[in-house]
């Protein structure tokens, strides 16, 4: 199967690759998995005061497209309020990406991701 | 001898091979059935017969193929059992595994990353010991959720199980690499 100019793109050069760092304020984490193919996919957002989102970094050990999804929506996430990251489909993921069929569970698993992290962020400010 | 029409076709793969519906498997008995049931749908045999029934033992050979492979395969087999029984396993759309089974598969694969980065074989080994014990004991419950008919559990084993191997492959992969 070949994969998308796009989606080469995100996995030779992957964007926002790693953790913030532990004291960092504002951060919040999203950890899922996709049983399908066994990957697994850490998408980390760092919040500002305003509710904005300043950064976002990801782990992901998964195929080209998983990686792509998750570098993709690390982009697209920045600059976002938590509503607006909320409303990223996975349609527009793979769309954007050109992903196969059999490849849209690596979309599906970047929107999840963005879920997670935000749920984990609204969760952590209850508890504050 | 079995019945090569289109009713048989359609039957299960434990009916196929006259075997209980379920995930404890004689696979010795496996083995000699699918090898009888192979040797009389061979494609050789029936060189001499018309197009459509030709077609029809081709139909038929794919089909115990496919029944062999799912049933011999532990984890095939279990999804196989969960479709049979209904059971949808979200192998494509349940992402919410517990945090902790996440945490830990992402720390164990940074663990692989590592140890295949610096060549550290003994890391590795262990590594594959310890993920290879895991996934025996997983099978023992998965058989046990599964013929004692708890369907959430058994798919929450799947789950987790399809991580499970996907990161022993890895393993795999890495000492073949640096074993070279």
């Amino acid at each position: 199967m070949a994969y998308s100019e796009k989606v080469l793109d995100h996995y030779e050069n992957p964007r926002n690759v790693g953790s913030f760092g532990k004291e960092e304020e504002g951060i919040a984490t999203g950890m899922v998995g996709a049983p399908a193919c066994g990957d697994v996919m850490k998408l980390q957002i760092k919040v500002g005061k305003d509710g904005v989102i300043e950064d976002a970094k990801f782990k992901t050990y998964g195929c080209g497209s998983a990686i792509a999804s998750s570098s993709l929506v690390t982009e697209w996430v920045k600059g976002k309020s938590l509503d607006e990251a909320l409303a990223i489909k996975n349609t527009q993921i793979a769309e954007e990406l050109a992903l196969p069929p059999v490849k849209i569970h690596c979309s599906i698993l970047a929107e999840d991701a963005i879920k997670a992290a935000v749920a984990d962020y609204k969760k952590k400010q209850e508890t504050v | 001898m079995t019945n090569f029409d289109l009713e048989t076709l359609q039957q299960d793969f434990f009916s196929l091979f006259g075997l209980p519906r379920q995930q404890a498997l004689d696979a010795d008995k496996l083995e000699l059935l699918y090898r009888d049931i192979q040797a009389q749908v061979h494609p050789d045999k029936h060189a001499h017969l018309a197009d459509s029934d030709k077609r029809l033992a081709m139909q038929w050979a794919t089909h115990v193929n496919e029944a062999y492979q799912t049933l011999k395969d532990p984890l095939k087999r279990a999804r196989y059992l969960l479709h049979l029984a209904g059971h949808d396993v979200g192998l494509e759309s349940n992402t919410a595994m517990s945090g902790a089974f996440l945490m830990e598969q992402m720390n164990l694969r940074e663990t692989v990353a590592e140890a295949k980065a610096v060549g550290d074989v003994a890391a590795l080994d262990a590594l594959h010991r310890r993920v290879g014990k895991e996934i025996v004991a997983e099978y023992s419950q998965l058989q046990q959720a599964l013929d004692g008919q708890s369907l959430n559990r058994a798919g929450t084993l799947v789950r987790q199980l399809m991580f499970q191997e996907k990161l022993f492959q890895e393993i795999d992969d890495a000492l073949a690499i640096l074993e070279t």
